[in-house]
C-alpha cells in the first residue's frame, strides 16, 4: 500500500476513533506532547495506561469476587482507572467510571459486576483500536512517510 | 322593501362592526357609521325625502320636451302612452258594441214577438177586412224598430201590452183605442229615439271630449315619476341625461350638493375637478362617438365628494334621423363593494401566494429531507463501510508481508489493490458529501510547500510501476513555510500526481509551484517585477558574499537534464537562483527580503501546476472533466479504472479553500492542472528562529543530513532509475528506529490480552531520552534485579511488585535526581528504608550522572547548569500515566519537575527542597492532597511539622535539621495547585479550604496548565 493511502487511512481511522468517541481531545494533547526529544510518547503513555489499567482491571474483578466486597477499595481502584483514562483520553472507558462510582456508592455487588465486566469492554475495544492505530502508524513510518496530524 | 333591506343589512353591518371592530380597517367602520346616521332620518321623514327628491330633479324643461318630442326614445315613449291610451279607448268602444249587439238582439227578439201578434191581427182583419193603414204604421214602426235602438223598450213594451186589454174587443172603440194607443207607443218610441239618439251624440261628445292624451299622459308619467322618485330616494344612484357636449340637461342625484345652475349646461369638467372626473367625460365622450351603450367603473377623487367609485352606464340617445343627441348616463356608488372586492382579490391573492409559497417550501423541505436523508444515508454506509475494509485492506497488507507463495502473493496482492480501489471511492464519497454539506472543516497549519511537494512525488515514486520521471519544481518566491489545510492541499497533489501517472506512459510527471499575484491581474505585472528586481539584487549579494556553504540539489547537471523548463516568467529567476547556489540560511534570508515588501499583505497566492506528457484530453470532454462520476470517455473508464471523483473532488477542495482549479491539455501531448490558492504567510518567519525550527521538525521525520533539500531546494526530481538511491537518502530517520521485525512482533502479540509486553511498540532503545521508554525501563530494571545490584532494592519503593512499574518508578525517581539540590547531602538521613532509599538515589545518581551527560548532548548540560534557574515544580501524583502525561506537558513547557507519589512524599520532598509550586492530586493513597496541603501550609506558618507528626507521621521522616531549614524559607509561601478529578468529593471549595490555590481540573491539558502557571510562576 502507498504511503499516501496508509496516511489517509490513518486519518480516517483516527478521526473515527474521535467520532466514535473512543478517544476525546485528551488524546489529541498527547499527540501535540510528542516532539522529536520524545518521539514515542504516545506510544508509552497509551502502553502504561495498558498496563495500569490491566492490573486495576485485575484487581476489581478479584476484589469484587470477594465474598465480603470492600467496596472503597473498589472505589479507589474505578477512580484510579478514571484517572488514567481520562489521562489518554480513552472517553469511553472515563465515561464507564462514574456510574461505576455509584454503584460502590451504593454497594450493589451485581451493579458493580456489570460496571466491571462493561468497563473491560471498553477497554478492550479502546486496546485494539489503538492499537491498530499504532501499527498503521508504523506502517507509515516503515513506507517513509510522515505521520500526518489530526487537528 | 328595498328601504328594509337595507335596513336590515344596515344593522347586521352595525353588528358586525360593533363585534369585529378590530377586524375591519378604519374606512369600514365609518362607511357603517355612514349608513348609520343615514338610516333613522328616513324612516320619520318620507315626505320630507320626497320633497327633497323632487327637488334633486333638476329639469331642464323645455330640454325635456323637446327630448321626448325630437328624441327617438321620448316618442317612443309618447307612442306606447297614445299605443295605451287608444287600446283602452278601443276596450270602451268594443264593450259598447257589445252592449249594442245584446240590445238589438233583444229588439229583434221582441220584434219577433210583434210579428207573432201582427199575425194574429192579420188574421183577425183578414176576417174582417180591417184597416191596412195601421198596418203599414205598424210595418213602418216595425222597420223603424229594427233599426233603433232601444234598451229598455221590452219593457214598456210588456206594459203596453198589457194595456191594450182595457177596452171592449173587436168594438171601434176598441180600435180607435188600439190606434191610438199605437200611436202613443209610436210616440214614445220616436222619444226613445230621440233620446238614444241624444245620448248616441252625448257619448260621442265625450269620446270626443275623452279623447285628448294629455292629461292622461301627464298623469300616468307623474305617477312614474313619483314611483322613480320611491324607488331611487334611497339609491346611491345618479341618473342624468347630457347633450352631444356632454353639458347637463337633467341630472337625479340623492345627494345634491349643488344647485340647478351649477349642473345644468355644464360639463362634468366644469363642474368637477379631481381624478376620475376626465376620465368619465372622455368614457361619455367615446360612448357618444361610438353610440353603442357601455358600462364602466370609474374612482373619482373630487374635492365635492372625495374619494368614492361609481358603476356609471352611459347609453347614447339618438335622434328619429338617428343622430346621437346626447347620452343617458346613470352611475352608482360602489365604493364599498369596490373596495371590499379589492380587499377580497388582495386576499384571494395572498392566499394564492401563501399556498403557493406552501406548496414550494413542502417540496423544498421534501426535496432537502430526502437529499439530506440521501446523503446521510450515503455518508454513513460509505463510513460503515469503511471501518471494515480499512480492517479488510490492513489485515491483508499484513498478510502480504508473511511468507506466502508466488500464487498466494498474486491473489493477496489483487485482494489489496480491490480493497484499496473500494477504499478509495468511499473516501471520494465521504469527502465529497462533505463538501457539499459544507462539513468539511479547513485546517489552518503551518506547512513548507516544498516538503509537500517533495513527500507527494516521494509517494508517487514509490509506488510508481512505470518508467516516469517526476519532478517538483518550487519557485524561490514561494515561502518557506505558509499557512493553509495542508491535509487537502496534499490530497490534490496526489490527486493530481496520481492522474498524471496514470495517464502517462512515457516522458515526465510533475508539479511546478510559483507565486502569483493573487486574482487581482493589474497588481501583478508591477509586484511582480519589483519582486523580481529585489531578488536579483539580494542574490547578486549572496552570490558574492557566499557562494557555496551547504550541498545544493540545485546541480548544473541537475538542471541540465530538462527538468527546469519553465516556460513560464518564474524560469528566469529560477535558474538564476539555481546558480546561485545558495546556502540553506540564505535561502530563508532571501526570502524574508522579498517577503519584506508585501509583509503587510500576509496572503500569498500560489499556483500549482501538475503536468503530464499523457495521453492528453481531447478538448470535448474537457468541459465534463470537473463534474462528478465523469470520465473522459466509457473506455477510459475501462482501461485505466478510477471513479471520475478524483477530480471534481480536487476541484471543489480548490474552491472550498478559495482559490479554483483549472485544465489545459494537447492530446496526446499531455495535460497541465492548475490550481491557485491563497495561503496566508505566517508572520513570525525570522531566519534563525526558523532554522531551529527546521532542525526540530525534520528531526521528526528526517535525517538531518536531507534537511536542506527539503527546505528550500526549488527542484526535486526522481529519475525512475536512481529512485532506490535517492530514496535511501531520503528516507526518514524514524523509519530506521522502526524495525520491522518490532512491528511483526507487535502484531503477533496482539491478540495475547493482558500480556505485559503487549504494550511494547517497537522503540529506539538508542534514543538518549530523558524521559525514557517503559521499556527500556524494564530493562534497565531487570538488568539490575538480575545483576542483584545493590540498587535494587530501588524496586520497593513502592508497593508495586511489577517489575516495570519499578523500572518507572525508577526512571521518575532519576528525575528528582537531576535537580541540582538534591545532591547536597542529607547526611541526617536515619537508617529506615526511606532514608536508605534517599542514600540509594544519591549513589545511582552519583553513577548515572557521567552516563547520561556522556549520552546526552552538549545542549542538554547546558539545560541542566541552567535548571537552578527555573523554578522547581513538585507533582504530587499517583496515577503514573498522568504523571508521565503530566511531566511531559512541563517539560514542553519549558519545565523540569519532580515526581513523588503521595502526600507523605510530598512532604519528605518539600521538607528538603524549596519548591516554587507544587501541583498536588487531590485524590490519594497514603495520604490524601488536602490533608498534605494542611500539614505543609501548617509548616510554612509554624515553622515545624509538628501538625504533621500529629497526624501520625512517623517522625523519622522528619529529620532534625528541618527546623534549620524552616528558619530560612518557612516565611514564603508555596503555590499549591490542585489536581481534581471534578468529582464532588474534590471541589473546588474544599481545596481552597485546606489552603491550596487553585486548581485544574483533569484531565489535565497544556493549555490549563499552562494558564496556571504563568499565574504563580514569574
Amino acid at each position: 500500500m502507498e504511503v499516501g493511502q496508509l496516511q489517509r487511512s490513518f486519518v480516517e481511522y483516527m478521526a473515527s476513533l474521535f467520532r466514535e468517541g473512543f478517544l476525546d481531545a485528551q488524546f489529541s494533547q498527547l499527540q501535540q506532547l510528542q516532539d522529536d526529544s520524545n518521539p514515542d510518547f504516545v506510544v508509552e503513555v497509551v502502553s502504561l495506561f495498558f498496563e495500569d489499567s490491566e492490573r486495576l482491571l485485575n484487581d476489581l474483578t478479584m476484589a469484587l469476587d470477594q465474598p465480603n466486597v470492600d467496596f472503597k477499595q473498589v472505589d479507589a481502584h474505578v477512580h484510579q482507572l478514571k484517572g488514567s483514562s481520562s489521562s489518554v483520553g480513552a472517553q469511553r472507558v472515563k465515561n464507564c467510571c462514574a456510574p461505576f462510582r455509584n454503584c460502590c456508592e451504593e454497594q450493589n455487588t451485581e451493579t458493580c459486576l456489570r460496571c466491571l465486566q462493561q468497563i473491560k469492554q471498553e477497554y478492550l475495544l479502546v486496546k485494539n483500536k489503538l492499537q491498530t492505530l499504532f501499527e498503521l502508524e508504523q506502517q507509515i513510518v516503515a513506507a517513509g512517510g510522515a505521520i500526518p496530524m489530526l487537528q | 322593501m328595498v328601504c328594509e333591506m337595507e335596513s336590515d343589512q344596515t344593522e347586521y353591518m352595525e353588528m358586525e362592526v360593533e363585534v369585529l371592530s378590530s377586524m375591519w380597517p378604519e374606512d369600514m367602520n365609518e362607511n357603517g357609521k355612514q349608513f348609520n346616521i343615514d338610516w333613522p332620518g328616513e324612516d320619520q321623514d318620507m315626505l320630507e325625502e320626497v320633497n327633497i327628491n323632487e327637488d334633486s330633479t333638476i329639469v331642464d324643461f323645455k330640454r325635456l320636451v323637446e327630448l321626448t318630442n325630437y328624441s327617438e326614445k321620448g316618442s317612443s315613449q309618447l307612442t306606447y302612452l297614445v299605443k295605451n291610451w287608444e287600446y283602452k279607448q278601443e276596450n270602451a268602444v268594443r264593450l259598447l258594441r257589445e252592449e249594442l249587439d245584446y240590445l238589438s238582439k233583444q229588439q229583434q227578439e221582441s220584434e219577433l214577438k210583434k210579428l207573432e201578434i201582427l199575425e194574429k191581427y192579420q188574421f183577425e182583419e183578414e176576417r174582417y177586412g180591417g184597416d191596412k193603414r195601421p198596418i203599414s204604421i205598424l210595418d213602418e214602426e216595425l222597420k223603424r224598430y229594427i233599426f233603433q235602438e232601444a234598451p229598455r223598450k221590452r219593457n214598456d213594451v210588456k206594459i203596453q201590452d198589457k194595456l191594450e186589454i182595457d177596452a171592449e174587443y173587436d168594438s171601434i172603440k176598441y180600435w180607435k183605442q188600439r190606434a191610438t194607443h199605437l200611436e202613443k207607443m209610436l210616440e214614445t218610441s220616436a222619444q226613445r229615439e230621440q233620446i238614444l239618439t241624444e245620448k248616441l251624440q252625448e257619448s260621442i261628445e265625450n269620446l270626443e271630449r275623452q279623447s285628448s292624451p294629455v292629461e292622461e299622459l301627464s298623469q300616468i308619467l307623474k305617477r312614474a315619476d313619483n314611483f322613480l322618485h320611491f324607488v331611487l330616494q334611497n339609491a346611491p344612484v345618479v341618473i342624468g341625461h347630457q347633450d352631444n357636449e356632454l353639458r347637463y340637461r337633467f341630472i337625479y342625484n340623492h345627494f345634491p350638493s349643488l344647485r340647478e345652475e351649477d349642473i345644468i349646461g355644464k360639463t362634468d369638467v366644469e363642474i368637477f375637478t379631481g381624478a376620475g372626473v376626465k376620465e368619465s367625460q372622455d368614457f361619455k365622450r367615446e360612448v357618444l362617438e361610438r353610440g353603442i351603450p357601455a358600462k364602466r367603473e370609474i374612482t373619482f377623487d373630487t374635492g365635492l365628494f372625495g374619494s368614492k367609485t361609481f358603476l356609471i352606464y352611459v347609453e347614447p340617445v339618438f335622434s328619429k334621423a338617428g343622430e346621437t343627441l346626447g347620452v343617458n348616463y346613470m352611475g352608482m356608488e360602489i365604493t364599498d363593494q369596490v373596495r371590499k372586492r379589492e380587499k377580497m382579490a388582495k386576499l384571494r391573492e395572498e392566499i394564492a401566494v401563501q399556498k403557493a409559497k406552501e406548496t414550494e417550501l413542502n417540496k423544498t423541505i421534501h426535496i432537502t429531507e430526502e437529499t439530506m436523508r440521501a446523503k446521510q444515508m450515503l455518508a454513513t454506509m460509505s463510513h460503515e463501510i469503511r471501518s471494515p475494509l480499512s480492517g479488510v485492506v490492513s489485515m491483508t497488507e499484513i498478510l502480504s508481508t508473511t511468507k506466502l507463495d508466488r500464487e498466494q502473493h498474486q491473489l493477496v496482492n489483487v485482494m489489496l489493490s480491490s480493497g484499496d480501489l473500494v477504499l478509495q471511492l468511499i473516501n471520494d464519497i465521504l469527502d465529497l458529501s462533505k463538501v457539499e454539506s459544507g462539513v468539511m472543516k479547513l485546517e489552518a497549519t503551518k506547512f513548507r510547500p516544498r516538503e509537500v511537494v517533495k513527500h507527494v512525488l516521494q509517494t508517487a515514486a514509490a509506488s510508481l510501476q512505470k518508467i516516469l520521471t517526476l519532478e517538483g519544481h518550487i519557485a524561490e518566491d514561494v515561502p518557506v513555510e505558509v499557512v493553509g489545510d495542508v491535509l487537502r492541499i496534499r490530497q490534490i497533489l496526489t490527486n493530481l500526481i496520481s492522474n498524471a501517472i496514470k495517464f502517462t506512459h512515457e516522458g515526465k510527471v510533475g508539479i511546478k509551484l510559483y507565486v502569483v499575484p493573487g486574482p487581482c491581474p493589474d497588481v501583478k505585472q508591477g509586484s511582480y517585477k519589483r519582486m523580481a528586481s529585489d531578488h536579483s539584487k539580494v542574490l547578486a549579494k549572496i552570490c558574492k558574499e557566499d557562494k557555496c556553504t551547504s550541498p545544493s540539489h540545485n546541480s548544473l547537471d541537475r538542471r541540465g537534464s530538462g527538468g527546469c523548463k519553465d516556460a513560464d516568467g518564474e524560469n528566469e529567476r529560477l535558474m538564476q537562483n539555481g546558480e546561485g547556489n545558495y546556502s540553506e540560511q540564505n535561502g530563508a534570508s532571501i526570502e524574508d527580503e522579498v517577503d519584506d515588501p508585501n509583509q503587510q499583505e500576509t496572503t500569498v497566492w500560489i499556483r500549482c501546476d501538475v503536468y503530464d506528457t499523457g495521453i492528453g484530453i481531447p478538448e470535448n470532454a474537457i468541459p465534463t472533466l470537473f463534474k462528478k462520476y465523469m470520465q473522459v470517455g466509457a473506455d477510459t473508464a475501462r482501461k485505466y479504472g478510477g471513479t471520475g471523483l478524483g477530480l471534481a473532488i480536487c476541484k471543489q477542495l480548490a474552491e472550498l479553500m478559495g482559490g479554483h482549479m483549472t485544465v489545459s491539455s494537447k492530446e496526446h501531448h499531455g495535460s497541465t492542472f492548475t490550481f491557485i490558492l491563497p495561503y496566508k504567510v505566517s508572520p513570525v518567519c525570522d531566519s534563525s528562529d526558523d532554522n531551529e525550527e527546521l532542525t526540530e521538525m525534520d528531526n521528526h521525520d528526517t535525517s538531518s543530513e536531507g534537511n536542506d533539500d527539503d527546505i528550500n531546494s526549488g527542484f526535486f526530481q526522481f529519475q525512475p532509475r536512481t529512485l532506490g538511491s535517492l530514496f535511501s537518502s531520503h528516507s526518514s530517520g524514524r523509519a530506521t528506529k522502526f524495525s520491522p521485525n518490532g512491528f511483526g512482533y507487535n502484531t503477533l502479540n496482539k491478540t495475547n490480552g493482558f500480556q505485559v509486553n503487549s504494550h511494547s511498540f517497537p522503540l529506539d532503545s538508542n534514543t538518549s531520552k530523558e524521559t525514557g521508554s517503559v521499556e527500556d525501563a524494564c530493562s534497565v530494571a531487570d538488568a539490575v534485579e538480575t545483576c542483584s545490584d545493590p540498587e535494587s532494592s530501588f524496586k520497593h519503593t513502592r508497593n508495586s511488585g511489577n517489575p516495570s512499574t519499578s523500572g518507572r518508578e525508577q526512571k521518575i525517581n532519576g528525575v528528582l535526581d537531576h535537580t541540582p539540590c538534591l545532591s547536597s547531602p542529607n547526611s541526617e538521613t536515619t537508617n529506615s528504608d526511606q532514608g536508605e532509599i534517599t542514600e540509594k538515589i544519591e549513589k545511582s545518581q552519583i553513577q548515572e550522572q557521567p552516563d547520561r551527560s556522556s549520552e546526552c548532548s552538549s545542549s542538554k548540560d547546558a539545560q541542566i547548569s541552567k535548571t537552578s534557574l527555573k523554578p522547581k515544580i513538585l507533582l504530587v501524583e499517583d496515577n503514573k500515566i498522568l504523571v508521565m502525561v503530566t511531566r511531559s506537558m512541563m517539560k514542553q513547557l519549558g519545565h523540569d519537575i519532580d515526581i513523588v507519589n503521595n502526600g507523605v512524599e510530598a512532604l519528605r520532598a518539600v521538607q528538603r527542597h524549596r519548591y516554587d509550586l507544587i501541583l498536588m492530586d487531590v485524590c490519594m493513597p497514603v495520604m490524601d492532597g488536602l490533608q498534605t496541603t494542611r500539614l505543609i501550609r501548617s509548616y510554612e506558618e509554624s515553622g515545624n511539622w509538628d501538625a504533621a507528626k500529629d497526624a501520625g507521621i512517623d517522625e523519622e521522616v522528619f529529620p532534625s535539621n528541618s527546623l534549620q531549614r524552616s528558619d530560612e524559607s518557612s516565611t514564603k509561601r508555596i503555590p499549591i495547585i490542585a489536581m481534581t478529578a471534578n468529582a464532588i468529593s474534590e471541589s473546588a471549595e474544599e481545596c481552597y479550604a485546606n489552603g491550596m490555590d487553585s486548581f485544574v481540573s483533569k484531565p489535565v491539558t497544556l493549555q490549563k496548565l499552562k494558564e496556571s502557571l504563568q499565574q504563580y510562576l514569574p
